[in-house]
């Protein structure tokens, strides 16, 4: 530190001109990103894709939903947060499906039944779509964790943001889905 | 990497616990150390208290400011544990008023006050980035090297590692020796970890893989980091000069 002072004028200088040199290096032959063009469960990257299927035997992919801002929600009907978040959820999705948002609510049904995912869904009135992830493929494509955990897809199906854990405020719920909403489709 | 850690039904993030833990390393240390900057350990650590309450307390309602329209839909989620919704710059800034306005009302100088904090401060940075290694965040760019870490779905640099190796090295740097400290000018040691963290940042951003890009090819941390650099230098001056005036005098 004494030395750094002691010779400050040289050290600031050699940072700023190196630090120059370094920065046009760096736009020249900088390493490309690989966010938002390969897919990983991380914000920046595109969505993992998968096919589920709902309570009335139809499938829904991911990839066809692409235009539209979807939140992702991984949850049990056992689990205490997601039983706390999902009214706020409901309320959420009626507010803003007429601009096209949508909710793909994901049963993490290896390790529930698609019975109590039934009983919950009616119990609490839900309406968007209900998947059942029998085998736990879609869970491990996103490497869920905890549950509940959520994932805001953009209309790119670029992963937006992503919450571990749960209950969501309503708040950051509505924020996110306005963020979205708000880029150009 | 480990996002999470389950603590019974309890899931808890990893990444926010290593922060807590570092807050804590931080101030403990911080109080210790303040007597060698002439300040009081129970004002500083009143000090920090201010800074990080006032900058937590700013960080939310800057974020419900950005999103107004969230809040006042569900008010009752201004008070909701969530961390991701901070505003990172309005709460530095808050922070940093608040700390200001304590500093000037209990007399302590800002230039002692902002030695006093470094040391607190480099403590909490090298956590930062082995909070970032635990959750994924702020990840390197695809490498083949041997060193290289798998992280989403590529072969990555340890960008994580890399950086709270270089928070290390600014640790020891700006960390006091000795009983007393004989600054050069109060405020100097500050400045200088200000100005060695911008330049890690500007050495190392070349090996993230999350870089913003300006113009499709500069990065935005590096630009930023070069210009922090640049006060910085402005600052180290203006405070020499008013060192050297006073002990003209």
């Amino acid at each position: 530190m004494k030395t750094i002072t002691k010779h400050w004028k040289a050290f600031f200088a050699a940072a700023l001109i190196l630090g120059a040199a370094w920065t046009a290096f760096t736009a020249a032959f900088g390493p490309e990103e690989t966010s938002g063009r390969i897919s990983a469960p991380r914000q920046g990257f595109l969505s993992p894709d998968f096919s589920l299927q709902t309570a009335d035997g139809s499938t829904v992919t991911l990839s066809d939903l692409q235009g539209q801002p979807v939140l992702v929600n991984f949850w049990a009907s056992w689990c205490a947060p997601c039983k706390a978040e999902m009214p706020a959820m409901q309320r959420v999705y009626e507010e803003y499906r007429q601009q096209g948002f949508t909710i793909l609510a994901v049963n993490a049904t290896n390790q529930d039944s698609q019975k109590a995912a039934t009983d919950f869904a009616t119990q609490y009135g839900l309406t968007f779509p209900i998947l059942f992830d029998v085998r736990g493929e879609a869970s491990a494509l996103y490497q869920v964790r905890a549950l509940p955990t959520t994932f805001f897809v953009d209309r790119e199906g670029n992963i937006h943001d992503m919450l571990i854990g749960g209950p969501i405020s309503e708040a950051l719920m509505r924020a996110q889905v306005e963020q979205m909403l708000a880029e150009a489709p | 990497m480990l996002p999470t850690v389950h603590i019974g039904p309890l899931t808890l993030p990893t990444a926010g616990l290593i922060l807590l833990l570092f807050v804590w390393i931080g101030l403990a240390r911080g109080e210790k150390t303040a007597p060698r900057f002439g300040l009081d350990p129970d004002r500083f650590y009143n000090l920090a208290l201010v800074i990080l309450v006032a900058g937590i307390a700013g960080a939310r309602l800057g974020y419900a400011l950005r999103n107004l329209p969230a809040f006042l839909a569900s008010p009752g989620s201004l008070i909701s544990l969530s961390p991701q919704m901070l505003s990172l710059p309005d709460g530095i800034l808050v922070g940093a008023l608040a700390g200001l306005i304590y500093a000037q009302r209990s007399n302590i100088s800002l230039g002692a006050a902002l030695d006093g904090l470094t040391p607190a401060l480099a403590i909490l940075m090298f956590g930062v980035h082995l909070a970032n290694l635990a959750s994924g965040a702020a990840f390197g760019a695809a490498t083949r090297l041997p060193w290289g870490i798998p992280l989403w779905g590529e072969i990555r640099h340890p960008t994580q590692i890399y950086e709270a190796l270089a928070a290390a090295l600014i640790l020891l740097a700006v960390w006091p020796r000795g009983r007393t400290i004989q600054n050069m000018a109060p405020g100097l040691r500050f400045v200088m970890f200000v100005a060695l963290t911008a330049l890690a940042r500007l050495a190392l951003e070349f090996f993230r893989g999350d870089g913003v890009l300006l113009f499709g090819r500069l990065r935005v941390a590096q630009v930023a980091a070069w210009v922090i650099i640049a006060l910085c230098a402005v600052a180290a001056g203006a405070l020499l000069r008013s060192a050297q005036k006073l002990k003209g005098r």
